[in-house]
């Protein structure tokens, strides 16, 4: 039942993800990899920024530090989510199955899944996980083997998708809390100021994202803290 | 790319990867009573997200203003309370609508 719920909740994310992937497995080809490779890196990554920053470091074929410093700041804000998911499981959901299914926190299924009322189960998170699992893997397929004869209009506005879904996570939660409006508005005001204010532009994009997600959330904390039963 | 060089970069990057998520996730098993920190852990995702979402997606596209009109878009339809789905499905059909446009005019 629990197992069931999760994978419906995980089709929407899936089908976003496949969108997404394309416009992955179609740079991760322009940047030098077989599809096969392109096909790995999805499949064992399992993330975004993380991915389209490492295809990068391939590409030039950069150091193995220099693609785990990549790796690390980029997908660092999952260490924050898993420990705020490590808040939200039943009891049940421990040892070997955390090993296991920590591999499938990402933005959007960490989203979906603290989301829910109550705790929940390893069952839920392993259905909410599975789908979007095969839709970002055979996402980056299509983008690799057909991404060339795609015309280029359409990888543009595929090139939204992923921002489309992390809009549909944060104003719907923004419009029924101001509190969550206002931190939203704070980390945003950061990240305009990283971008455009020179003194920055040594800051890199996925230390950018720490930065300004570390100083709106605290903010938060601290002006307007969270009731327990909100949690 | 060579299959026997790709392999050890692809070893980092999906261990490093994977180590990020599940050593917080595995070491922390008692509910955490710190009511800061519970509030900060609860702001992250949507701070995260919109850190990463503004100003990235204004260069995600072919021209800022065809990205504008996704950003738009997508911000309307997910006020309006639907899914992930249709709203990264709208804002990729305005990008698409306003480049067909720009191309027309």
């Amino acid at each position: 039942m629990d197992f069931t719920k999760g994978i419906k909740d995980g089709i929407p994310i899936a089908l976003g993800y496949f969108s997404v992937s394309i416009a992955f497995g179609l740079m991760a080809v322009e940047a030098g990899c077989t599809w096969v490779e392109a096909m790995l890196i999805s499949l064992t990554n399992l993330t975004s920024a993380g991915q389209f920053a490492g295809v990068t470091v391939l590409a030039h074929m950069g150091t193995y530090i220099e693609m785990a410093l990549t790796q690390l700041v980029i997908n660092s804000r999952y260490a924050l989510m898993g420990i705020s998911l490590s808040q939200k499981v039943n009891a049940r959901f421990k040892g070997l199955w955390r090993v296991i299914l920590g591999f499938a926190i990402t933005d959007e299924i960490f989203a979906v899944a603290i989301g829910q009322e109550g705790e929940i189960s390893r069952r839920y998170f392993a259905g909410l996980a599975i789908i979007p699992i095969i839709g970002w893997t055979s996402g980056t397929i299509v983008g690799a083997v057909l991404g060339n004869i795609m015309p280029e209009i359409i990888t543009s506005a595929l090139g939204v998708a992923l921002y489309g879904m992390f809009i549909a996570v944060v104003v719907p939660k923004a419009r029924e809390n101001i509190h969550v409006l206002a931190v939203v508005i704070i980390a945003v005001a950061i990240s305009v100021a990283l971008r455009y204010i020179p003194v920055f532009s040594g800051i890199s994009a996925g230390f950018a994202i720490i930065i300004c997600a570390v100083i709106a959330s605290a903010a938060g904390a601290v002006f307007f803290p969270v009731k327990e039963d909100k949690q | 790319m060579d299959f026997m060089s790709f392999v050890p970069y692809l070893i980092v990057m999906a261990g490093v990867t994977y180590l990020i998520r599940v050593i917080p996730f595995v070491l922390i098993n008692k509910k955490i009573e710190n009511r800061f920190i519970n509030s900060f852990l609860y702001y992250i995702p949507y701070t995260v997200l919109s850190a990463m979402t503004f100003p990235a997606i204004l260069y995600a596209t072919g021209s800022m203003i065809s990205a504008a009109a996704g950003l738009l878009t997508a911000i309307f339809i997910a006020y309006k309370g639907k899914g992930l789905l249709v709203v990264a499905i709208g804002a990729c059909l305005a990008v698409f609508i306003v480049e067909v446009l720009m191309m027309l005019l």
